[in-house]
Parts: C-alpha cells; structure tokens; sequence
C-alpha cells in the first residue's frame, strides 16, 4: 500500500497564538481524527512538532561529510506558512488520500500537503 | 502518415489510448506502445491494406508492443507483475464503463494544474500532437513537451488512480473536466488575429470533446449545457473578424455568416435544460449564447431572457464579467439607467478596461456623450491588448469628442 506524508501547515503570524480554549479544541479535533484514521489503519507515523522559534538549519559547507557545519537559528526558509507537524498515511491512491488528508484538522486550520513517500524498487528483486 | 491511419487515429486515438491506460496502468508506456503501433501500422497497411477493426487492431499490436517494452526493461519483479497483467486475456473494463471517460477524469484530476489537464487531455483523448498543442497555446513546444510528462509523471508517482470517481463525487470532479473544456473552447475562441491558419481549431477540439462527454454522461445536464456552449461559440466563429483579421463585435457581425444549423442544435439541447431550477452555469450561458444566436439583430435579440439568464448566472457564478455582461443585457431590456446602477455596483475594477468601456457604451445609449468620452479614455488609461485599444480608439473617434 503506498504511502503518504501529510503535512501540515499553518499560517506563520498565528503560530503560538490562540487561547487555551482554542488549543483545547484542537487538540480534541486532533484526537478525533487520530481515533478515526487509527481505526480505519491509515496512520503509520506522524508527530507534530514544535513551533519555528526552536529550528535550528544546518548547512555542511565545503563539499561532503567532514566540511564545515554552519547552524542557523530558524526554519530553512522564513515562509508565511509553517509546518507544524505531519501524518504518514497508507492509503491506496492518491485520492484515498487525499480523503483522510481533508479531515485533518490543519486542513481548515491551515493547509495540508500531501505527498507520495517515495519507493526504491529493489533493482535486482 | 497515410490517409486512413490518421483517420483511425483521429476518431478513435483516445478510445485505443484509453484501453491501454487501463491494461499498462501507465500514461507514458501506453502513449510509447500507441507510438510503435502506429509505425507498424504505417508499414504494413499500405501494402495489406486496412484491417477490418482498426481500432481493434491497433490495440492489440500496441498491447503487445507494450509487453515488448516491458519485457526489454523488465529486471523487476514488479514489471514483470504488469506484464502479466497484460498477457491476462481480459480486454474489457471490469465495470463495463467506457475506458475513455476514465482517461478524461484522470487526465482532468484537480490534482493537476489547470495547464496540465488542458494539455494532457488534449493529448491523450483529442490525440493532438504535442507540437499542435504548443502551437494552439503559443508555447515552445520543449516547454509543452515538459509539461505533459511532468503531469505523466505525478499520476504516476502520486497514484492518481485511473477510474470514474463514485457519484457522490462527481459534484466536485465533473466541474474540474468541464473547465478543462471550457479552457479549451476560449482559448480556440480567443485565439489571435492572424495566427489562426497555424492552429488547430481548438473550438472545434472542444466542441468534439464536449459531444464525447455527452455520450459517456447522458445524464448530466452539464455536460449539455458545454456542448451547446461549444456549438453556439463556433458557430459564430466566421463572423468574428473582418477581412484585415479584426474582430467584429457583437452588434457589428454579418449574421448570415453564423452556422445557423449548429445554432439550433444548441438551441435544442438546452431550452428544456434552462428551465430547470438547478441549471448550471453551463447551461444558462449556453442559454445565453443561443438567444444571441437567434436573433435576427442585435437589437431584435430577446434581451428581457438574457437579462434574465444573467440573473441566474451571477447567483451562481458572481464575477466581473458576469456582471458587467448582466448590465449591458439589463442596459437593452430596460433601459440604460438600469444597466448603469448594477455596473456600479461593481467595485474593484477601476482598471478595467472593459468596465470602462461599458460604462461608456450605456452612456452613449442614454445620450450622454460627454461622459461617455470621458469613460472611454479611462478604459484607454487601463492595460489591453492592441485589438481592444484599436476598438475603442475608433468608438472615441466617432463620437467626435
């Protein structure tokens, strides 16, 4: 069954913003779709992550392993959306999909991204 | 190509494509398979002239090209499982529908880009050469190239599945196709002055299309509605440039020029449709272009309908050019006070040259000159193409001001 990353994006001015009772909420829209997806065998993984004010960008410099490695405080790039967290879905075409994808709370929150994880054919199988 | 072969492939390149989308699961090894039958085609009939079933023959010949093909690069168990999958003797889709109509919601799936599905469709189902689509959208035709196998390429890494969506989808996925036929109808209709000898007619490619659609869909009231709107658009084709290659507006064209056979086709494919409550957009602009297509004159046209049908339309579809259009048919019906206060009512389109130029067309109407002057240098203020500026300089000409 092939698989998909599902990510989720939300807008950058808002990220950390909200009151408990809205966290809440979506926590509880968050839950009801875990139970929903979980149920039906859909979700292989996904976390959520925490927000763009903790990333660090590394860079290694100077050709490969063993150049230098150059930090950056931030996302990689400074967007007016930001990716929150993600969901590996199985599912069995791309509009399977996208099905589970739009009843990801970050699909009215914001917007979820919905991506084929790629497959290394085993050349000589 | 020989005469016959590039018939067979015209009438019946998207229904042999389509088959073998279905038996390869894979845009690109059954366009190539397509592509070898062809040659063989080409070398064999001249000389043992015409199978019986062409269309049939040129399945089978590209299904085996295809198992060729597959068998030549087949290291992978997983190629080898297709392959099998071909020589499994089962030509016939497992749910009895028409392999085409598959074809046309994959290749108009909202998962591609609008230009993608316009292209693919026209590639796979029209049969179009890559090069003729290039041409038909002003496009290098590397550039077009690109584009179609970009798109080949996400159905199939992303699994665009091959397959009629269920019918409690088909609300949200027939608009999809029906715009890519729309696209390809305006785009025919718009096409520039001058270069239309080096394009295919792609009014006439959605009008063929729309007709395909009707007859995988007879139950879509839509689908209709797009195919009265392709024939009332071409049928009004020849009048619409002079003989230098301007464009002739509306109320200026030699209607005996018009296809009035196509007209009526039209006519009669939505003059029940129309008076349904849940008519479609499609279908009322259908409406709306056979009530031109009628009438006599443009000022014998039945403009009390037409305002009508705009009315209908901007509930469903509220944009600009709706509503601009519903000003000027309320401007003829009722008077062009009336059709002034609802193209007022328009906001945002200070820069629009059309809204200028209507504006100025109601004023004229109402004996106001002078504004209208002004409101046609307003629109000569805003961006347009050369044809349109050339239009209005010559309307602010006449009125001498």
């Amino acid at each position: 069954m092939p698989k998909y990353a599902a990510l989720i994006y939300s807008d950058a001015a808002t990220e950390g913003q909200g009151t408990p009772e809205q966290w809440a909420q979506i926590m509880a829209e968050y839950q009801a779709f875990g139970e929903k997806a979980g149920a039906a065998g859909v979700i292989v993984g996904g976390e959520a992550l925490e927000g763009t004010n903790t990333a660090t960008t590394v860079q290694v410099q100077g050709g490969a392993a063993g150049g230098d490695i150059v930090t950056t405080d931030g996302p990689f790039a400074e967007t007016k959306e930001v990716l929150g967290g993600f969901y590996l879905l199985e599912a069995a075409d791309l509009d399977d999909a996208i099905k589970w994808a739009s009843q990801i709370p970050g699909a009215w929150h914001g917007k979820v991204e919905v991506r084929p994880v790629m497959t290394f054919d085993d050349a000589e199988g | 190509m020989t005469e016959p072969l590039q018939e067979t492939l015209r009438i019946e390149g998207g229904r042999v494509m389509a088959t073998l989308v279905r038996l390869t699961g894979d845009f690109q090894l059954a366009e190539d398979a397509l592509q070898d039958a062809v040659l063989v085609a080409l070398e064999q009939w001249p000389d043992r002239g015409m199978p019986t079933n062409p269309a049939g023959w040129l399945t089978t010949t590209a299904r085996n090209k295809a198992l060729d093909r597959l068998r030549r690069e087949s290291r992978r168990s997983e190629k080898e499982h297709e392959a099998m999958r071909l020589l499994d003797d089962a030509p016939d889709p497992p749910d009895g529908r028409d392999d085409r109509l598959r074809l046309i919601f994959t290749s108009c799936h909202p998962a591609l880009s609008m230009e993608a599905r316009v292209a693919l469709t026209l590639r796979t189902i029209g049969g179009l050469t890559t090069d003729e689509i290039a041409r038909a959208f002003l496009v290098p035709s590397t550039t077009m190239g690109q584009r179609i196998s970009r798109a080949k390429k996400k159905i199939a890494t992303a699994r665009i599945p091959y397959r009629i969506p269920p019918d409690h989808e088909l609300p949200d996925r027939l608009p999809a196709v029906l715009g890519v036929l729309y696209l390809i109808l305006t785009t025919g209709h718009h096409a520039p002055e001058g270069r239309l000898d080096a394009r295919v007619d792609l009014s006439a490619e959605a009008t063929r299309l729309a007709r395909l659609l009707v007859e995988l869909m007879p139950d879509a009231d839509e689908c209709y509605g797009l195919l009265a709107l392709s024939l009332a658009t071409h049928a009004r084709q020849p009048a619409r440039l002079d003989a230098d290659g301007a464009p002739v507006l509306l109320p200026d064209q030699d209607r005996s020029l018009w296809d009035h056979h196509a007209i009526a086709e039209a006519a009669a494919l939505v003059s029940e449709r129309v008076r349904r409550r849940a008519a479609g957009p499609y279908v009322l602009q259908a409406a709306i272009a056979c009530a031109h297509g009628v009438a006599t004159t443009y000022d014998e046209t039945d403009w009390e309908s037409i305002a009508e049908l705009y009315r209908l339309l901007e509930e469903r579809q509220p944009t600009p050019v709706v509503r601009v259009n519903r000003a000027v048919a309320v401007g003829q019906a009722f008077g062009p006070e009336d059709g002034l206060r609802l193209l007022t009512e328009v906001t945002g389109v200070d820069r629009w040259h059309l809204w200028w130029s209507t504006r100025a067309g109601l004023l004229l109407h109402a004996g106001q000159e002078a504004l209208a002057a002004e409101a046609y240098r307003r629109a000569l203020g805003c961006e347009m193409n050369d044809s349109d500026r050339a239009l209005i300089e010559r309307r602010l000409a006449e009125i001498g001001a």
